[in-house]
């Protein structure tokens, strides 16, 4: 790979890469996985001055939960680690759902979630996942931090809300209103492909009326799509075949894709619909049994 | 008594013996053109048009010759100073090196800049600035041929349409009385998307001109060395002796790397005029944008059939998409290959097809991806043809090729077309593969999943292709006949070093090469170093692609064993003092008929070569042999695929595939089975995912690995092989050739499954690839979905 010529920074903590960051102003771009940002300086499609690599700043490589039930992901937990967590298996099924389905194996051991939520490509899967949690993301600059709603987070393709001299540290869902179920599904022509589309249900429920609902789609927009009709839909009511189909009608009428190389736009409407209708009829077959 | 050797164990024929080459290459010690670092090396980078088709208005270079660390912007208008800015083609046509007047596909070659580092060169090339007129775009034949459509090869004196051949062969007559008489007539038109042979390892190479002896080195990725040394001679009017084409390891090739391409000629003419050794290696988007594609064919055909199944003839028209230089890598007398080799394996006594080839603003190519010459194209048309006529007729689809593929005592069998099938057992092919996948079973559990909503589909398809161009006298490269030859070199000690004219790239030919010669000296492949790639130190051969290493530079090297053989006998009877007459050979060893035990090996007649000769017999071992094929090859092949459609998404799911493959004797039958799969992988891919396509303004789509899907381990099913052995009989030791069967006559069996699955709704053809949103759109809507360029995208 021959990408412009760059300066590169790899400070060994944060009040570091917030000097550095000062120091360069939006010449700067963050490198955590480097799973996304790589691809693009090497087709010379971004030609940032500086690199701030961020790998050698300890302490943001995890993922827990806190005291008050909310799950932190770190700026430089990798997505293989997810794919992998325990936690997330027994209390996040829309997120373990997900992790697989990121890219390949090679991007998983490498992406992070919150570098994949920077980047804000309206065909990432973690933000869609993110919308339906009702997550958000936490910047932090040399004054302090901020939370960002993940509603909030992209601005538009491939732009973020972040100030030029702060970096989103970790991503955090909120504790959970009930019990967690839902799915992530995603279409793809083959595995390391974007997503033709993707869904995400996340539901928390006291036992069958549904408290919170969050469904969110990938690839069917110029961002990621929270879907809050089909989820104002749900909320307060129980899973059966009139509320599941209204979901799924509302869901697919929420999207707002284009016809290309993927299929047309009609294709990837009537995915929505089938991916929302399955991956609620599951839970609701789940429920049952 | 002495006992003859183990051929399996000392690696003759038969020996699944393991990959000689792999252990360089899994300990990373390979050596590609990249790997080459040569004393005062510059790194070459090319600058390619962002433009289907522009007139060039002005290229202003200034910027980039003031960059630190260039040595050389070159344009078109320089190399036309060294007769350079054009080149010709393999099929007589020219192309350009470095675009002069216009630009005539997204990709193509503007300027190269030289300097110290590939990073420097890179951003001298962004530097340049071109201003361009833009002007109409085509992206298909069709487009091509409309009325008002611009001429893209204005270059070209005379040329007023954008139409670059016409060809026809067979009995139009004939044909069309046949149709006259027919019961049903099953026509269907499809296309063939365009593809890209994508090897790993892109193309690239390093020139190295001498100055002082003004000899020519260069280091580079090519198939074909010997051919790309007469082309050098010719394009760069050097003379051929003073021209060194080294092909060292080469990661991949599938056609790819037989042409010659303007990055080769511009590091060249580079080197010459800075007398310096220049690398220039192409990035992956280079190597897909601009470099020899595969396919773009369309097919409008028809079957005459009589209504017990009979076909009594054939009839078609075939498109091609050529983009924007005629630059197919094929022999010389055949404007669209060996298209006229569909329809083959049936008996089918009337056939007539036309061609027309149009120029497009796409990358040239027309390369043979994993195939003799366009076989590829006419095998899938054949069987996607064939599974239409059958469901036409409302006939089993493996009855109908029962009664119409050729029997085994119709051999040798002369086809409308010409070719001469000279040896097969069609039918028993067609019968193991049925019995492997439990046809009638699986149509009984295709009913009964119907029932349940379920749609499974079985698709068949079964081939012959003519391999191993060619007998001379019919196939040429640029006038140059197609054998090839072999050269070998048994030292004192009995080991040897074997030279081919051939070219290995993943083929495994170090493996396999060494063990033709064990199995007609007796020599351990072991003890056999087979070398090739480097002109200066290999005998003539053409190359290595179409399946022709084995039936040509394969045969060679039997060949120039049995002449050392037949000189080791000379020396045997001298050792063993008998005549020669009453000398007998087994493997590794002549013995004398009338005491078996009193005998010498072939190791002691090498050292008797050399140390012990007869009065009168020429010193040495070593000897070489030209064959010239007196026909091609026929392989055989019957592929059956199951699947499951997903009616609600379109995604489509391999249960089973099956592979019978007669490829003829079996020189390493685990390189064979690795030949299937690799081949059928890429079927598979072609028939699911893998195009290049373009937009309505000639934007490539399918530059890069995130849109030209190449599948991995995930998505690509397993392989069920199995094998009948139909020895060729012309080739010395039997063998036929495999290395594209699969690929050929794999895609066709993937299609005709996901086709069967809809065979309820009247949909006749969907195009490759399967993609889901096109199965679902034909199962949705009931119709047939083009796949063909321009690509249907909303307006932004």
């Amino acid at each position: 790979m021959y990408p412009s010529r760059f300066h590169y920074e790899a400070p060994r903590s944060l009040a570091e890469a917030f000097s550095v960051l000062q120091a360069y102003g939006d010449e700067a771009k963050v490198l955590a996985g480097g799973q996304s940002l790589i691809p693009l300086i090497k087709l010379r499609f971004s030609a940032p001055a500086v690199i701030v690599d961020i790998n050698n700043i300890p302490g943001l490589d995890y993922h827990e939960e806190d005291s008050d039930g909310s799950l932190n992901i770190g700026a430089l937990c990798r997505h293989r680690t997810l794919e992998r967590s325990p936690l997330l298996r027994s209390r996040y099924p829309t997120m373990a759902a997900c992790a697989p389905l990121i890219s390949d194996p090679m991007v998983r051991t490498r992406g992070t979630l919150v570098g994949s939520l920077c980047h804000a490509d309206p065909q990432g899967d973690w933000a869609s996942v993110m919308l339906a949690l009702g997550g958000d993301i936490i910047a932090q600059s040399a004054k302090g931090e901020r939370a960002i709603p993940a509603s909030q987070f992209v601005v538009g393709p491939f732009q973020n809300a972040l100030e030029p001299n702060e970096i989103a540290v970790r991503a955090r869902v909120p504790a959970s209103k009930g019990t967690r179920s839902g799915t992530y599904l995603k279409l793809e022509r083959r595995v390391g492909d974007f997503a033709t589309v993707g869904v995400a249900v996340a539901l928390e429920a006291s036992g069958s009326t549904i408290n919170r609902a969050g469904i969110a789609l990938t690839g069917v927009g110029p961002s990621n799509i929270q879907c809050t009709e089909a989820e104002q839909a749900l909320a307060g009511k129980t899973l059966n075949a009139s509320t599941v189909e209204q979901a799924a009608r509302l869901a697919a009428q929420a999207a707002q894709p284009k016809t290309d190389v993927r299929g047309s736009a009609e294709y990837k409407r009537h995915i929505v619909h089938t991916f929302v209708m399955r991956a609620l009829s599951n839970q609701q077959q789940a429920r049952a049994a | 008594m002495a006992q003859a050797l183990d051929e399996v164990k000392i690696g003759g024929l038969g020996a699944s013996r393991k990959r000689v080459e792999d252990d360089r290459f899994v300990v990373g010690k390979g050596n590609y053109t990249d790997d080459f670092k040569l004393p005062g090396m510059l790194h070459m980078e090319i600058l390619r048009s962002p433009l289907a088709h522009a007139r060039i208005k002005s290229i202003d270079t200034s910027k980039a010759w003031q960059m630190p660390g260039v040595h050389m912007v070159l344009t078109g208008d320089m190399a036309a100073q060294h007769n350079l800015a054009w080149m010709p083609t393999l099929s007589y046509d020219t192309q350009a090196v470095l675009a002069t007047d216009k630009v005539r596909f997204q990709g193509q070659e503007i300027a190269c800049v030289v300097a110290d580092d590939p990073y420097i060169a890179k951003d001298g090339c962004e530097a340049i600035q071109v201003e361009y007129e833009p002007l109409p775009v085509i992206v298909n034949p069709y487009q091509a041929v409309a009325e008002g459509a611009p001429v893209i090869r204005d270059d070209k004196e005379g040329q007023t349409d954008n139409i670059c051949y016409r060809w026809d062969v067979g009995d139009r007559e004939g044909t069309e009385r046949a149709f006259a008489q027919a019961d049903v007539v099953s026509k269907i038109e499809l296309h063939y998307p365009r593809s890209h042979p994508s090897p790993i390892e892109c193309c690239g190479s390093i020139a190295d001109y001498n100055a002082a002896t003004t000899k020519l080195t260069v280091y580079m990725t090519t198939q074909a060395p010997h051919i790309i040394r007469a082309a050098v001679a010719i394009v760069a009017e050097l003379p051929e002796h003073m021209i060194r084409i080294v092909s060292p390891d080469i990661g991949g090739g599938f056609g790819n790397k037989v042409p010659v391409y303007p990055g080769y000629v511009c590091s060249i003419l580079c080197s010459i005029l800075l007398a310096r050794p220049i690398k220039w290696i192409e990035d992956k988007t280079g190597n897909l944008i601009s470099t020899g594609y595969a396919r773009d064919m369309y097919y409008k055909g028809e079957l005459a059939l009589r209504k017990d199944g009979k076909i009594l003839a054939v009839r078609f028209h075939a498109d091609t998409d050529n983009g924007a230089f005629f630059s197919d890598a094929q022999p010389t007398k055949f404007k669209i290959g060996l298209l006229h080799s569909a329809f083959a394996c049936y008996d089918i006594p009337y056939a007539y097809m036309t061609a027309q080839g149009a120029y497009t603003n796409k990358a040239p190519g027309g390369v043979a991806y994993r195939c003799s010459f366009r076989v590829t194209e006419a095998m899938f048309f054949q069987e996607r043809a064939i599974q239409t006529a059958a469901n036409d007729l409302g006939m089993d689809q493996a009855e109908f090729r029962r009664i119409n593929l050729v029997k085994d005592d119709q051999f040798p069998f002369r086809t409308p077309y010409g070719f001469l099938l000279d040896s097969g057992q069609y039918e028993k092919c067609l019968d193991v593969a049925l019995n492997a996948i439990g046809y009638h079973d699986f149509l009984r559990e295709k009913e009964e999943a119907r029932k349940q909503g379920r749609r499974l589909g079985i698709g068949l398809s079964t081939m012959t292709e003519p391999l191993g161009a060619g007998n001379s006298r019919e196939y040429d490269i640029l006038g140059i006949k197609m054998f090839d030859c072999a050269e070998l070199r048994v030292h004192p000690s009995g080991k040897a070093i074997l030279k081919i004219g051939s070219k290995t790239q993943g083929q495994g030919h170090e493996t396999t090469f060494a063990q033709i010669v064990s199995h007609e000296l007796g020599i351990p492949a072991a003890d056999i170093l087979v070398q090739h790639g480097d002109t200066d130190n290999t005998p003539f051969g053409m190359g290595t692609y179409a399946s022709r290493s084995t039936p040509t530079a394969g045969a060679a090297t039997a060949m120039v064993s049995r002449k050392i053989r037949a000189k080791a006998r000379k020396l045997a009877a001298h050792l063993l003092e008998v005549s020669e007459e009453d000398v007998e050979w087994e493997l590794g060893r002549f013995y004398v008929r009338s005491a078996p035990n009193n005998g010498v090996t072939i190791q002691e007649c090498a050292m008797a070569a050399y140390g012990n000769m007869p009065d009168g017999l020429e010193p040495g071992l070593e000897n070489n042999a030209y064959y010239d094929p007196p026909n091609m090859t026929w392989p055989f092949a019957a592929y059956i695929v199951t699947v499951e459609v997903d009616p609600e998404t379109g995604v489509w799911d391999v249960l089973r595939m099956v592979a019978v493959d007669d490829c003829g004797v079996r020189i390493n039958p685990m390189i064979v089975e690795g030949q299937i799969m690799g081949g059928m992988t890429e079927a598979y891919a072609m028939s699911n995912m893998q195009f290049i396509t373009f937009d309505a303004e000639g934007n490539c789509v399918g530059s890069n690995y995130m849109d030209y899907l190449l599948p991995t381990a995930w998505e690509t099913p397993g392989f069920e092989l199995h094998e009948v052995v139909t020895p060729s009989p012309h080739h010395p030791i039997g063998a036929k050739g495999i290395g594209e069967c699969a690929c050929v006559g794999g895609p066709a069996a993937f299609v005709n499954a996901v086709h069967d699955a809809l065979d309820d709704t009247g949909v006749r053809n969907i195009d490759m690839p399967l993609l889901p949103h096109r199965v679902w759109e034909a199962l949705t809507y009931k119709r047939d979905v083009s796949g063909a360029p321009p690509l249907k995208t909303d307006a932004d």
